[in-house]
C-alpha cells in the first residue's frame, strides 16, 4: 500500500482491510508500553489540514503521526488561507513545495480528498469529506468490532439512525459488508437516502427489525439542524422512536456491542444507560483509532525507509 | 453579377421537405435556388457528404452582456459555427438580464457586427429574472425577441408563471421554461439516487423537476398558451409531456445532448470531476432511455445544447462548489452521431427535424430548411470523419466538457449562413 492514498475504503479489497487491522494490532502494542515511542517514520513529516471543526479525528491524527516520531503539523482552516478563497489545489501545491510525506485531510465537500490526492504526488488521507466517506472510522470500527467477536463473517450489524448525512455509516457499511458482515439499516425515512442496498445494506422496515438478534448496534449522531431542515419533528420524537434505550438495545443478542462514533447526543439518539453500559465500547473506538491510524500512516508512508 | 455557389453530389437531408437524397444544391445571393447553376460557377464537391439545413440551437447561453470571461457573442458564435449551428438562441440569464429592449438590440447588433452564425435573442420573463414583475414583452418582441425565458431558474409563482404565459402569448411568444423546483432542489449538487448516496454528493431529486413540469402543463392547458419546457430530463417529465400532448395543449420540450448520452454514474466513474455538473443533473439509465425513446417517437420536439460555458476557476474546485454547466456547441452533432444514429438507435432524418426545422417551429424561426428560396444557412457534415475531442481546441472559451478525450465519428465540415462560409474544416 506504500505511497498510496486513503479516499474510501471502497478502494481496499478485503485482503487490504486485514492487513490494515492487523497492522493495527502491533500498533495498539506501541499503545499498551510506557513510553509510547517508535522511530518508525522520523524524519518523515505530516501534516493535517481541517477544513472542518473537529477534536477528536484530528488529535488522533497527530498523536498517531507522534507515537511513530513522524513530525506533525496542524492546521485549522479557521486561521488558513482557504478562508482567503485559495484553493484547495493551490493548497495543495504549497504543501508539496514544502516537502511533505503526507496529507491528512478533512473537509465539508463530498470528493475534496479525491481532488486533494489528484494534485498531489505525497499520500492523502481522507479523514472525512462532506458525506461521501471517513475511511479510518471505518477501520476503527471493524477493528473494535474484531477485537471483541474475533471475526466479522456471519455478524449482524444494526446500524440507527441519519443515514443520510452520515459518512461514517457509508464507511462503516462498505468494510464491514466486504469482511463478510451481514449490515441492517434502520431510521426516520426522512434521512435514509436511496440506494443503500447499493453499498450493501439491508434496509429494515423498522428500529426493531433491524436490532433483533444483533451482534453490534450501532447508533449515529443526530445533528440538531436536521429538526430545523424540517426533516424530523424533533429531538423528543426522535428518541422515543428511534433512540437506543435499554429495551430497545435487549432486542440484540444479551452480548451485543454498542458502538457510536461520537460526540454523543445523551438522550437522543441513545440514553445514558446504553452509552454508559456494559455494552458499550465506545473508549475501544477512540483507543482503535489512534492504532488504526499508526497502522495507515504505516502502511502508506512505507515505514522507515 | 449574381453570386452563385454549387454544392455539388451530397447527400441531401432536408426533413422539412421529407428530403434524403443525393441531389445538388444551388445558392444564389445568399439564398437557395432552383434555378441551374451558371456556367463558371464556384463548386463546392460535397460527395460523401452530408447537406444539411443549418442546426438551429433553442438554448445557449453566451453570456455576453456581463460575463465575457466565459464566453461573448464572438467566441460564442464561432463556437456555434464550428458546430454546424447557423442560428443559436441565447438564454437572458446574462449582466444584467435581458429584459429591457435595448439589451436585445445590442446582442444582435453585436452579432450582426461579429458576422458569424445567427444569434437569436430570447428576452427575460420577469424584471431581472427575479420571478416578481413581468419584463416588457411587448417590447422585447418588438426589438426582435423570439421567446421569452427566466432560464437558469424556473419561475417559483404560480401565479407569475400563470400571468407571464397569457401575456407572452398575446405576443405570439413562447415561454422557454426551466423547469426546477427549488424547494426539492436546492443545494443538490447532482442526481438524486443511488450514486449520490455512494458519493455522498447532495441530490437533486427527479421530482423537482417534474413538480414544476406538471404545474407548467397546467397552466399552459389553462391558457391555451405555448409552452416550451427546457431540458427535459427525466422519464415521467416526458411522460407527462407526452400525455398533455395528446389532449392537444400547446407545450413543446428539447432534450440535450448529454442527457441523451450520459448517466449519474459518470459523476462517479470521472472521480467527481465537475465538467459532469449540470442542471438538470445528469440522470439514470431509465431516464436516457425514455429520453431517447421521446426523441424517436416526437414526444421531444428538439435537440438543444444548453451550452454553458464557465471559467476553469469555477470548475477546478470541489464538487460542490463548481458552478452547473456543460460546454456543448461543438460536440453536439458529434456526440449525437455516434452514440444515436452510428448505432441504428436514432434515424438520420429524425435527428436532423429536432436539429433543424424541429426548433424552428418551436421559435417560429423561417430556418431550418433547404426550400427554394430560404436563406442559404447549410451544413455540411463528413459522416464518416473521426476526430478526438479537445476542449484546448474550442472556440469556445468554455472547455467544460464531460465529453473531453471522446472519438466521435461525424464532423462538422463547412457551415454556411447565408451563402457565406463562417466554418470551413482547415
Amino acid at each position: 500500500m506504500k505511497g498510496r492514498d486513503l479516499l474510501d475504503l471502497a478502494d481496499l479489497g478485503a485482503d487490504e482491510l486485514e492487513t490494515v487491522l492487523e497492522a493495527a494490532a502491533s500498533m495498539e502494542d506501541v499503545l499498551a508500553r510506557r513510553i509510547k515511542k517508535v522511530p518508525t517514520l522520523r524524519g518523515r513529516s505530516l501534516v493535517t489540514l481541517f477544513f472542518e471543526p473537529s477534536t477528536r479525528t484530528r488529535i488522533s491524527f497527530e498523536l498517531a503521526g507522534k507515537y511513530l516520531s513522524a513530525d506533525v503539523v496542524g492546521v485549522n482552516a479557521a486561521a488558513a488561507s482557504v478562508q482567503k478563497g485559495e484553493s484547495l489545489e493551490d493548497t495543495a501545491r504549497t504543501l508539496e513545495a514544502m516537502g511533505v510525506d503526507a496529507v491528512v485531510l478533512r473537509h465539508r465537500a463530498a470528493g475534496a480528498a479525491e481532488l486533494l490526492a489528484r494534485c498531489l504526488e505525497v499520500p492523502v488521507i481522507n479523514a472525512g469529506d462532506g458525506m461521501h466517506a471517513h475511511p479510518t472510522q471505518g477501520l476503527l470500527d471493524l477493528y473494535t468490532v474484531r477485537r471483541r467477536k474475533g471475526e466479522l463473517r456471519g455478524l449482524k450489524v444494526a446500524i440507527i439512525g441519519d443515514l443520510e448525512h452520515s459518512r461514517v455509516a457509508r464507511s462503516d457499511l462498505i468494510g464491514l459488508t466486504r469482511l463478510g458482515a451481514q449490515v441492517w439499516v434502520a431510521g426516520p425515512a426522512t434521512l435514509l437516502p436511496p440506494g443503500l442496498e447499493g453499498l450493501g445494506a439491508r434496509v429494515a422496515a423498522t428500529v426493531e427489525e433491524a436490532l433483533r438478534e444483533a451482534d453490534v448496534v450501532m447508533a449515529l449522531r443526530l445533528q440538531r439542524e436536521r429538526q430545523q431542515q424540517g426533516l424530523i419533528p424533533g429531538g423528543e420524537e426522535y428518541a422515543r422512536c428511534f433512540g437506543l434505550n435499554r429495551q430497545r438495545l435487549a432486542l440484540a443478542k444479551p452480548d451485543a456491542l454498542f458502538l457510536h462514533p461520537m460526540p454523543l447526543n445523551r438522550g437522543v439518539e441513545v440514553t445514558s444507560e446504553v452509552a454508559d453500559g456494559a455494552q458499550a465500547v465506545l473508549f475501544d473506538q477512540v483507543r482503535a483509532g489512534v492504532a488504526v491510524r499508526m497502522a495507515v500512516l504505516y502502511l502508506l508512508l512505507g515505514g522507515g525507509n | 453579377m449574381a453570386e452563385f455557389l454549387w454544392i455539388r453530389g451530397g447527400r441531401i437531408i432536408d426533413p422539412s421537405r421529407g428530403a434524403d437524397e443525393t441531389a445538388d444544391l444551388v445558392i444564389r445571393d445568399g439564398r437557395l435556388t432552383a434555378e441551374a447553376p451558371p456556367t463558371g460557377c464556384p463548386v463546392l464537391d460535397a460527395r460523401g457528404l452530408w447537406v444539411l439545413p443549418g442546426l438551429i440551437d433553442l438554448h445557449c447561453h453566451l453570456r455576453d452582456p456581463g460575463q465575457e470571461w466565459k464566453e461573448d457573442i464572438a467566441s460564442g458564435t464561432r463556437a456555434a459555427a464550428r458546430g454546424g449551428y447557423t442560428a443559436v438562441a441565447t438564454m437572458p440569464n446574462t449582466e444584467p438580464a435581458v429584459d429591457t429592449p435595448a439589451l436585445v438590440e445590442y446582442q444582435l447588433a453585436r452579432a450582426a457586427a461579429v458576422g458569424g452564425s445567427r444569434v437569436l435573442s430570447v428576452g427575460a420573463i420577469t424584471v431581472g429574472r427575479q420571478g416578481r414583475e413581468l419584463a416588457p414583452m411587448g417590447q422585447l418582441r418588438a426589438a426582435g425577441a423570439v421567446a421569452v425565458s427566466d432560464d437558469g431558474a424556473g419561475v417559483e409563482q404560480a401565479v407569475v408563471m400563470w400571468r407571464a404565459l397569457r401575456y407572452a402569448a398575446s405576443f405570439g411568444l413562447p415561454v422557454l421554461e426551466h423547469c426546477e423546483d427549488r424547494s426539492l432542489s436546492r443545494g443538490g449538487a447532482m442526481h438524486r439516487g443511488a450514486v449520490s448516496t455512494r458519493l455522498g454528493l447532495p441530490g437533486i431529486p427527479a421530482e423537482a423537476e417534474e413538480v414544476a413540469v406538471a404545474r407548467d402543463l397546467v397552466l399552459a392547458e389553462a391558457t391555451g398558451a405555448h409552452l416550451h419546457v427546457a431540458h427535459v430530463s427525466t422519464a415521467r417529465a416526458v411522460e407527462l409531456i407526452r400525455r398533455a400532448k395528446a389532449r392537444g395543449v400547446r407545450v413543446t420540450c428539447e432534450v440535450t445532448p448529454h442527457h441523451l448520452t450520459l448517466t449519474d454514474e459518470a459523476v462517479a466513474r470521472s472521480r467527481y470531476d465537475p465538467d459532469t455538473k449540470v442542471n438538470p443533473p445528469l440522470r439514470t439509465e431509465e431516464d436516457v432511455a425514455a429520453l431517447r425513446a421521446a426523441l424517436a417517437d416526437g414526444t421531444i420536439d428538439a435537440v438543444a445544447t444548453d451550452h454553458a460555458p464557465h471559467g476553469p476557476e469555477e470548475k477546478r474546485c470541489e464538487y460542490e462548489a463548481a458552478a452547473f454547466g456543460i460546454s456543448g456547441l461543438e460536440t453536439a452533432l458529434g456526440v449525437l452521431l455516434t452514440t444515436l444514429v452510428q448505432p441504428g438507435l436514432l434515424a438520420p432524418a429524425a435527428l436532423v427535424e429536432r436539429l433543424t426545422c424541429g426548433p424552428a417551429r418551436v421559435l417560429g424561426h423561417p430556418g431550418g430548411t433547404l426550400a427554394a428560396g430560404a436563406a442559404a444557412d447549410v451544413v455540411l457534415v463528413d459522416p464518416r470523419a473521426s476526430w478526438r475531442v479537445e476542449p484546448e481546441a474550442f472556440a469556445s472559451r468554455g472547455r467544460n466538457t464531460p465529453f473531453k478525450g471522446w472519438n466521435l465519428t461525424g464532423r462538422v465540415v463547412a457551415t454556411l449562413v447565408a451563402g457565406k462560409a463562417v466554418w470551413q474544416l482547415g
